[in-house]
């Protein structure tokens, strides 16, 4: 069974590895697309530069060569981490993507945790009080929360909770300059992360929400609820330990899929907030036209796409035992 | 289906189709209220340049007048610009956006997923790996990396959209295709010595319309959610006034002036919101089994 598991993840990484060039490749062509190369921009930093200087430039970055070479060069050095170097931060890229990168992580694992324990909770709600009004009332918090900007929630929240009433902090990850340590840090971390986590799960609270309650009755018509019924199984023990279960399954998948999507609204969060993670740093380089490092936050938010889809796919050979491993 | 009884033999005009179809629209109330509340964003769209024929960039009084005052119903901006006369002129780029992004992302998703079900084999494979790798990047980052590089301008913003949207109808077209090409009536017809691309063309994809136009419905709302977001983060076209682009401008005086964000959000999400309804609503109409089975 472990060696059956092992040969899973084996043939699924190495599935993931074409898209991964793929997308490497996608990369490149957009570094290609736009205008001016990496040494226009040494240039443009140096203030002037002689057209002799840029040729000798371009020969030593390898700018000269066909673009295959160019293109099998790229990929070289993506494989061994090296994205790139940025001149506004006069740092590597891969250094700056990873100093940022757990910011982001602590907002987006909030997020899903919050998004799918609230989204199953009140699928469930919706589920069992059928037609009620409760189930009403979810149904149209989902259909408006799906409708929302972003942005426009965070701000919004501001408004309220921030300005108004003043029981959160505007912006940042922690209170400048205090020198938190311990779990007085940590407490005034998650003080922080409350509106932020609970502007990205919104989105995503609705959308669990309706499919929670879409599976949960499409459960509850299957023949074991039958046969368990027909047993004299209380409704009370169908809906939570065989219904409920079952129904979990497709919130699970979803939940993975979700992810890039998720990356994309952690750079509005990221921005309305000032978080100062991976998202943040997209729109600050999207300004300071450092496309090197815009591409590396690509390429590198794509991978983590891959390989969270990947760990979804083995979390549900454990949900579920019945999937074929082969 | 009882209430358009048909004797047997005689097949519905396309006039009947249409009548049973708007009935049962007009059984799903939310639906039409989506419709009717879209009916007047499209009108408001249509008649901006008629109520506010000058560039809603004008600065048109003393900077953050507060609303619902005698001049400007929703007040003024950081700058001094009318923000009804922005929403009405947003409400233009919105849809614009919108509509034309999801159809260049139907048509080119269709396309895709109509030569991937009905060939199979190696195009098939190619074509689904290619969806799968779109379907992998972060669409939003991959949309900002591609106007960013593309310079904002409306065409690129539309191009940007229309890139990111694709894969999910590529998909749905596919399976409807796979499930189609083996039915009798496709058969008859490759016996005939029909060309392949009449059959895609007109003997399949009328039978999967249903589907794509829900599908595609949807998908405009995703666009002018989009689009929001891209301009908010100040890559719309700078010639263009949208309603991402207000709330983006009124987000430094938050603190002082609420009613600048506040009004084109709600424009924003109640638009989508409408879409979605309709969205809805088509589908309830288009599928009745599915209505049937999920009410």
């Amino acid at each position: 069974m472990l060696q059956a598991r092992l040969r899973y993840v084996f043939r699924r990484l190495a599935q993931a590895i074409p898209i991964l060039l793929a997308i490497i490749i996608i990369n490149f062509l957009l570094l290609k697309l736009a205008p001016g190369d990496a040494v226009d921009v040494l240039a443009g930093e140096a203030g002037s530069a002689t057209p002799e200087y840029m040729a000798e430039l371009r020969t030593k970055f390898g700018l000269d060569q066909p673009l295959p070479v160019q293109l099998a060069q790229y990929i070289g050095r993506v494989a061994v981490g090296d994205l790139g170097y940025s001149f506004r931060h006069e740092m590597p890229v891969a250094e700056l993507i990873l100093n940022r990168l757990g910011p982001t992580l602590i907002l987006m694992v909030t997020t899903i945790t919050l998004a799918v324990g609230v989204g199953i909770l009140l699928g469930l709600l919706a589920a069992t009080g059928l037609n009620s009004w409760r189930d009403t009332m979810i149904s149209v918090l989902a259909l408006v929360s799906y409708a929302t900007p972003l942005f426009w929630v965070g701000l919004m929240l501001i408004v309220v909770f921030s300005i108004n009433l003043g029981w959160f902090p505007t912006s940042g990850m922690e209170t400048i300059a205090a020198f938190k340590t311990g779990w007085d840090r940590v407490w005034d971390i998650a003080h922080h992360l409350v509106l932020p986590a609970v502007t990205l799960s919104l989105f995503y609270l609705a959308l669990y929400t309706r499919l929670m309650r879409a599976s949960m009755l499409e459960q509850a018509g299957m023949d074991y609820v039958t046969t368990a019924r027909a047993k004299g199984v209380s409704e009370t023990r169908i809906t939570y330990a065989h219904v409920l279960r079952n129904a979990l399954l497709p919130v699970v998948t979803m939940a993975g899929v979700q992810v890039s999507s998720l990356i994309g609204g952690s750079v509005i969060v990221e921005t309305v907030f000032g978080w100062p993670g991976l998202g943040q740093l997209a729109f600050e380089s999207l300004f300071a036209r450092d496309l090197n490092l815009l591409l590396g936050i690509f390429l590198l938010s794509a991978a983590l796409v891959l390989l969270v889809n990947l760990f979804v796919d083995l979390l549900y050979t454990m949900l579920d035992p019945r999937i074929d491993l082969a | 289906m009882t209430d358009a009884p048909l004797t047997l033999g005689e097949t519905p005009s396309a006039l009947d189709r249409a009548r049973a179809f708007w009935r049962l629209f007009l059984r799903n109330r939310s639906a039409v209220a989506g419709l009717v509340f879209l009916g007047l964003v499209i009108l408001l769209a249509a008649v901006a340049p008629l109520i506010y024929p000058e560039s809603p960039f004008r600065l048109a009084g003393r900077p953050m007048t507060p609303p619902f005052g005698p001049d400007y119903f929703l007040g003024t901006d950081t700058l001094g610009r009318d923000i009804m006369a922005g929403i009405a002129h947003g409400a233009r780029t919105s849809l614009l956006i919108g509509v034309i992004a999801t159809l260049v992302a139907v048509v080119f998703g269709t396309v895709m997923g109509a030569l991937a079900g009905y060939y199979g084999g190696w195009i098939d494979d190619l074509l689904m790996r290619v969806t799968e790798v779109f379907q992998t990047i972060p669409s939003f980052i991959f949309a900002i990396l591609l106007v960013a590089i593309l310079t904002p301008s409306i065409q690129n913003v539309i191009i940007a959209i229309a890139v990111v949207s694709w894969p999910a109808l590529a998909r749905l077209v596919r399976g409807e295709v796979l499930s189609m090409k083996n039915r009798e009536f496709v058969q008859a017809n490759v016996i005939m010595g029909m060309s392949d691309a009449r059959i895609i063309l007109v003997q399949i994809l009328p039978n999967c319309l249903s589907p794509i136009i829900v599908a595609g419905s949807l998908l405009v709302a995703t666009a002018i959610l989009i689009e929001s977001a891209l301009s908010f983060l100040g890559l719309g076209d700078p010639n263009v006034m949208s309603w991402g682009f207000q709330v983006g401008a009124g987000r430094t005086v938050l603190r002082r002036a609420w009613w600048i964000c506040t009004f084109p959000g709600i424009a924003i999400m109640l638009t989508v919101l409408a879409i979605n309804l309709v969205g809805e609503g088509l589908n309830d109409a288009l599928n009745p089994r599915l209505r049937e089975r999920t009410g």
